[in-house]
């Protein structure tokens, strides 16, 4: 049963994202990544990563892929426009880039295969819970944590800077 | 109900990073509400923030100094505050220190006097301490976001020129994709370790309790396209250039100085005390990159016309130099890099003061011509921009040759010959590009008019400083050689 | 503890079909009489005049990286909810830390006037 949903959703994914990049239009390719971050959560209910699937939900297909679209209607970019087109000229370029990747993926899934992993650490009922999560965030990574309100100030402080049309 | 055990807290680990992000939070709250009387009892001068900054980098430098001594382990083993860490951190602040003197002047005559252009030096020094103090991949994560990001507004700072825009666009796009590689390395590194301190990663690879070698070493081998970008090595450099050239001319002092040592520190940390055992798989990897280096920043060099891009690629070229100490892998290797990498703040920072001090409005002087003649209008800056020059050249008394010396002396000790020729043979094409500008300065006639040198205090303070360090560090070495031996990580 | 999610499970299935049954039965069963003037683009009953896409304001896309930036910070405050009371004051203490700093970042945003539509 869980190797079948597994199937589901991991073949769902490489579907969506292969949809994405050779998507025309650029919003069609953003709803195609919408599908695959829902799927990516999927996977990480599967792997026992249940706050991490939420996130993956709220975040990422919900926040960012506003974004995302936020962006595409800045630029609006659409499909007939010639720099859009500048890819074509790039098929042999892609093609050895994709001969290349599938050549490294063939030698990795081979040495993967013949080196074998070892079975992994048995983890617990509550592992990527909430709360387990929670825990070790508040206690064990405690200084990190802290650092990440002051990453997210930089982050504030460059949106203003880099993006707001005055600035006094 | 059971309760959560409260964990143990040292903030005198971590006594630099609170006053520098303290520091930086009050010069963010203060430029606020500078106008506004009602809600601020005392007056303060938007002109005064900067000296905030200043103070706060200095105190943090002096906080690092007390750090010497006995290792602490804090925050359940992600900082490691031992020697290794405050001779970076003492680096960093040095940096930053100069970086605010030399800013002062100069983004008030670029218009750019915005006081977050200092808060974001602070963070990004931060960031760069937290890199240094780093004893668990998530710490070194952390750390080079905080610094990245940091840079890359820093690096768009100007936004009204078009260069600078693309500099901060190119640098984050290449920037965040080279941490995707760093963020899928360490979560490979974890996967395969199942931890991401550095000492558990070190006794799961002595133990032989991996779950899978191979997933050890694929990880290994994006750290090192990660940290190589950032710390631009060949053939992870072609981002250098171009964003040294686009940032404002302080920052890419900055940017060649703090956040490149903090790279190294992390890539030193990383794999001696993280990925030490497994040195025999990594070691060529890193002397391809080290030679690669060193041979395309110095042949590239050459042909430079723009002195900030010339200044970038002799960058790029130091970056390998330093890559040969972590071929090296020994004591003396380690001791070197803190050597190097603090006479390399004071020269690289002296040269690019020269940079500014020259410059004006508008009309930068970019030009390696615009230095002709220099010595015969201005004898003493002439002479320090010579002495920069000689020194990143790795001429004898000066303090880049003793940093070149002991770095190839620990290649030569390791057993790395073939390594220290490539280097010997790229610091005899490297003196060609950095006496050519002494050349110009001295021996041409000036092709323009210099007008008088109007050099604010805090830019000449920084120079002094520069001239005083690299010199000092040249002919007396040996007293900050054995604080660094005493630094290393062996 | 998969055996949780099977409600999720239940309502996807049945919204996805749903919204597919939706739309394969009007097109199955809907009258389609198309004539050219049903095919023309209008607005208010007049014909358009621009193109409906139009470029956004960049404001949009400071208004949207704050919205993501705060939105960010809510996601460490889920842990923090479920363990507040265990985690005691150490917590709120820790917690409260996290919210200063974001809170200045606010204070920062609203001063600037980044959230004025200018």
């Amino acid at each position: 049963m869980e190797l079948l949903i597994f199937f589901i959703f991991g073949g769902v994914a490489v579907l969506a994202a292969f949809l994405m990049i050779i998507s025309w239009n650029p919003v069609a390719a953003v709803l195609n990544m919408i599908l695959v971050m829902f799927c990516l959560a999927g996977l990480f209910v599967l792997l026992n990563a249940h706050f991490i699937a939420a996130i993956q939900i709220l975040v990422y297909a919900g926040a960012i892929m506003v974004l995302f679209m936020f962006i595409i209607m800045l630029l609006n970019l659409r499909g007939n426009e010639p720099i859009w087109k500048s890819r074509d000229k790039n098929v042999l370029l892609s093609f050895l880039g994709f001969l290349l990747a599938v050549g490294a993926f063939i030698k990795l899934f081979s040495t993967l295969k013949a080196s074998g992993l070892n079975q992994g650490t048995q983890i617990g009922e509550d592992f990527g819970t909430t709360a387990l999560v929670g825990k070790i965030l508040f206690t064990d990574y405690l200084l990190p944590f802290e650092i990440a309100s002051i990453l997210l100030l930089v982050a504030i402080i460059g949106a203003v800077m880099l993006a707001k049309t005055k600035i006094d | 109900m059971e309760m959560i055990q409260t964990p143990e807290i040292n903030l005198s680990a971590i006594c630099h990073i609170l006053t520098l992000c303290v520091t930086g939070l009050l010069i963010l709250v203060l430029d606020l509400f500078i106008n506004d009387q009602k809600l601020l009892p005392f007056k303060i001068d938007k002109k005064l923030l900067p000296y905030v900054a200043l103070g706060g980098v200095i105190l943090a430098g002096i906080s690092s100094m007390n750090d010497f001594g006995p290792a602490v382990y804090a925050f359940n083993n992600t900082i490691a505050a031992d020697n290794f860490a405050a001779f970076f951190n003492v680096i960093f602040c040095i940096g930053t220190a100069l970086t605010i003197m030399i800013s002062i002047n100069y983004m008030e005559q670029e218009d750019l006097n915005h006081s977050e252009y200092y808060a974001l030096l602070l963070f990004a020094t931060a960031g760069m301490m937290l890199m240094a103090l780093a004893a668990s991949l998530i710490t070194v994560f952390l750390g080079l976001e905080l610094m990245s990001i940091s840079l890359y507004i820093l690096a768009g700072f100007n936004r009204a020129k078009v260069e600078s825009t693309e500099s901060a666009l190119k640098y984050f796009l290449l920037g965040a994709f080279a941490t995707g590689f760093l963020l899928y390395g360490m979560a490979l590194i974890y996967g395969a370790t199942g931890s991401t301190n550095l000492k558990e990663i070190a006794a799961a690879i002595k133990g032989d309790t991996l779950n899978s070698a191979t997933l050890l070493y694929l990880g290994t081998g994006l750290m090192v396209i990660g940290l190589g970008f950032k710390v631009a090595s060949v053939p992870f450099h072609m981002w250098t250039p171009d964003v040294y050239e686009g940032a404002p001319t302080a920052i890419t002092a900055f940017m060649s100085v703090g956040p490149k040592a903090a790279g190294f520190a992390a890539f030193f940390r990383v794999f001696l005390v993280g990925l030490g055992g497994i040195t025999d798989h990594w070691v060529s990897l890193i002397w391809v990159i080290a030679a690669l280096t060193m041979t395309v920043g110095n042949l590239t060099a050459l042909a430079q016309t723009n002195i900030k891009r010339m200044l970038a690629y002799s960058s790029i070229s130091h970056a390998g130099y330093v890559l040969v100490a972590l071929v090296a892998a020994n004591e003396i290797g380690s001791t070197a890099v803190l050597y190097y990498m603090l006479a390399y703040a004071f020269m690289n920072i002296g040269a690019f003061t020269v940079v500014i001090v020259l410059g004006k409005k508008g009309e930068e002087n970019l030009n390696l011509e615009d230095y002709s003649g220099l010595a015969s209008r201005h004898p003493l800056l002439g002479f320090t921009m010579a002495v920069f020059m000689f020194s990143l050249a790795g001429i004898p008394p000066l303090a880049g040759f003793f940093g070149k010396f002991y770095i190839f002396s620990a290649a030569i000790k390791a057993g790395y010959v073939g390594l220290a020729v490539i280097g010997l043979l790229n610091s005899v094409v490297a003196v060609f590009y950095y006496l050519r500008i002494t050349v110009l300065i001295y021996i041409k006639d000036p092709v323009r008019e210099f007008p008088p040198l109007s050099i604010s205090p805090f830019t000449l303070a920084a120079l002094v400083i520069a001239v005083i360090g690299t010199i000092q560090l040249g002919i007396f070495p040996s007293w900050i050689l054995e604080i660094a031996q005493s630094s290393s990580l062996f | 503890m998969l055996n949780q999610y099977l409600g999720v499970l239940i309502l996807l299935v049945l919204a996805t079909g749903t919204a597919v049954g939706m739309l394969t039965l009007t097109s199955l069963l809907g009258p389609k009489k198309s004539f050219p003037d049903k095919m023309e683009p209008f607005e208010c009953g007049k014909k358009p005049i621009v193109s409906p896409r139009q470029r956004f304001s960049v404001k949009f896309y400071l208004t949207a990286v704050l919205f993501i930036l705060f939105d960010i910070e809510a996601v460490f405050l889920y842990p923090w909810a479920i363990l507040f009371k265990k985690l005691g004051w150490f917590g709120f203490v820790e917690m409260l830390l996290f919210i200063v700093v974001l809170g200045i970042g606010l204070v920062y945003v609203w001063k600037k006037g980044a959230l004025k539509w200018e």
